[in-house]
């Protein structure tokens, strides 16, 4: 045990949970984006409704949603902790500093796009996952999620939380391989394309719903 | 050309410290910074000042002496050189530039624009070294390397330990630093057989100094005077993998 908590309390194992973690919650990124597409079927929310009986209620998933929490709270803590830690290692700032004469905007405002991601979950769990599991409302989900929807604010904090979360895999795809270990002139071009993608195509697809109920419904 | 300087003064580590406004006359285009520093100096000497302290050796890039903080670069506005070998040239008649140590809570400021480096030092001592016995020298070629590992090693070795990844790094992280020693010493046969002990043992001292945690912005390999990449943390994080689980 000793070994492990020596690995995990380094400065390269703490940044390996970030890796782990963060790749693990884009791959729920994927899963939840998928299911949810379900809400685009001309069925009136019969699908969706479906689909999210069957997720709040299937005992494999119900087991990996703990895999999930824990994921999230890790990815969380370690990122907060991460942050104070290297904040400390500079105590007296430059009075001049060129950051972005080497590197990017969204690999140094980490801390920030995950904040207002945070934020966000915090909202979406409140009307959708405290609602329904915790207070038991009395419309279905498809009911919430228009209703919700149809609010302008609403739709637009989403939207504007989804760029930042844009932001975010922007630089956390690519940089999680990197701090795996995983740096080649053969497959890194290809990480880094896909990370690009990933971090346009999950948040605009995301994007698309409550744009749709907000302007249709 | 005529430059104003807004150079960094602090007595010692206890002192606090604060910009101070100089002017330099008939500034040369083929001066290096350190030689218009020198001649700042020998103007501060003749009115009986106190000169601008920073550190210096080889002029010539090789040691990692120089270290300053010129205008929010490490190294100053070009990419691939030290502070000694960047020239005048590069500047313009009536710039302002702003000169600072480098900053790091493992890097106290000891005066003016030198900070001590000694961290770097004891990482090295913790484990940046080949202790096993490989006998006398031997004939050329012997031990055999392939070509590839040989260059990818003595990229890594061209590290000169000045701490610009350090300096520039937002979190003060000296991962590119431990990284290069690693890389180098980890891939050649003679390195090899200490390479778990090299690794934890460096990574226990890196982290002990206080330096932050890499973030992966990529700010060391770009501002790396000696442009040392990131693909030697990326091994660096396979090495300590390598030791901690297997
Ligand atoms: S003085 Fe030696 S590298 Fe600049």
């Amino acid at each position: 045990m000793g070994w492990f908590i020596r690995t995990f309390y380094s400065s390269i194992g703490k940044k390996l949970i970030m890796a782990l973690t963060g790749l693990f919650l884009c791959s729920f990124l994927s899963v939840h984006l998928m299911g949810n597409f379900q809400l685009f079927k001309n069925d009136g929310g019969a699908a969706f409704n479906h689909y999210s009986e069957f997720m709040s209620t299937n005992p494999l998933i119900r087991i990996l949603e703990i895999g999930m929490v824990i994921g999230f709270a890790l990815h969380i803590f370690d990122g907060i902790r991460l942050w104070l830690l290297n904040r400390s290692a500079r105590p007296v700032g430059y009075a001049k500093n060129d950051a972005a004469a080497n590197s990017t905007f969204f690999s140094r405002t980490m801390i920030y796009s995950g904040g207002i991601v945070f934020v966000f979950l915090a909202v979406h769990l409140k009307s959708f996952f405290v609602e329904h599991r915790v207070l038991g409302s009395e419309l279905t989900m498809y009911q919430s999620v228009v209703q919700a929807f149809h609010d302008p604010v609403y739709s637009l904090f989403y939207v504007a939380a989804l760029v930042l979360l844009g932001f975010h895999l922007n630089h956390g795809f690519q940089s999680a391989f990197q701090t795996l270990g995983m740096n080649h002139k053969k497959y890194t071009p290809l990480i880094k394309f896909l990370g690009l993608m990933f971090s346009i195509l999950i948040p605009l697809g995301y994007a698309t719903m409550p744009l749709y109920f907000l302007l249709t419904k | 050309m005529n430059l104003t300087l807004h150079i960094w003064r602090q007595k010692d580590a206890r002192t606090k410290g604060k910009f101070v406004i100089y002017k330099v006359e008939n500034v040369h285009e083929e001066m290096s910074f350190l030689e218009m520093l020198d001649i700042l100096n020998e103007q501060l000497i003749a009115k009986n000042e106190d000169p601008v302290a920073f550190d210096h050796d080889c002029r010539e890039g090789i040691c990692g002496c120089c270290s300053l903080y010129i205008n929010g670069r490490a190294h100053g506005p070009k990419r691939g050189i030290t502070v000694c070998q960047l020239h005048m040239r590069h500047f313009k008649d009536g710039d302002s530039i702003w000169i600072e140590p480098w900053r790091a809570r493992p890097f106290p400021v000891l005066k003016d624009l030198i900070v001590d480096r000694a961290p770097l030092d004891r990482i090295m001592q913790a484990g940046g070294y080949i202790s096993a016995r490989i006998g006398s020298a031997q004939d050329a070629n012997t031990i055999l390397i392939d070509h590839d590992t040989a260059e990818s090693s003595m990229d890594a070795a061209a590290c000169i330990g000045c701490g610009a990844c350090v300096a520039s790094c937002k979190n003060a992280s000296a991962m590119l630093f431990v990284a290069a020693k690693v890389s180098h010493l980890g891939q050649l046969p003679q390195g090899k057989l200490e390479r778990e002990k090299r690794v934890l043992a460096m990574i226990a001292q890196m982290d002990k100094e206080g330096f932050g945690g890499c973030t992966n912005t990529k700010a060391c390999e770009a501002e790396c005077p000696k442009e040392i990449k990131i693909t030697h943390i990326a091994r660096l994080n396979r090495e300590f993998l390598r030791a901690s689980v297997v």
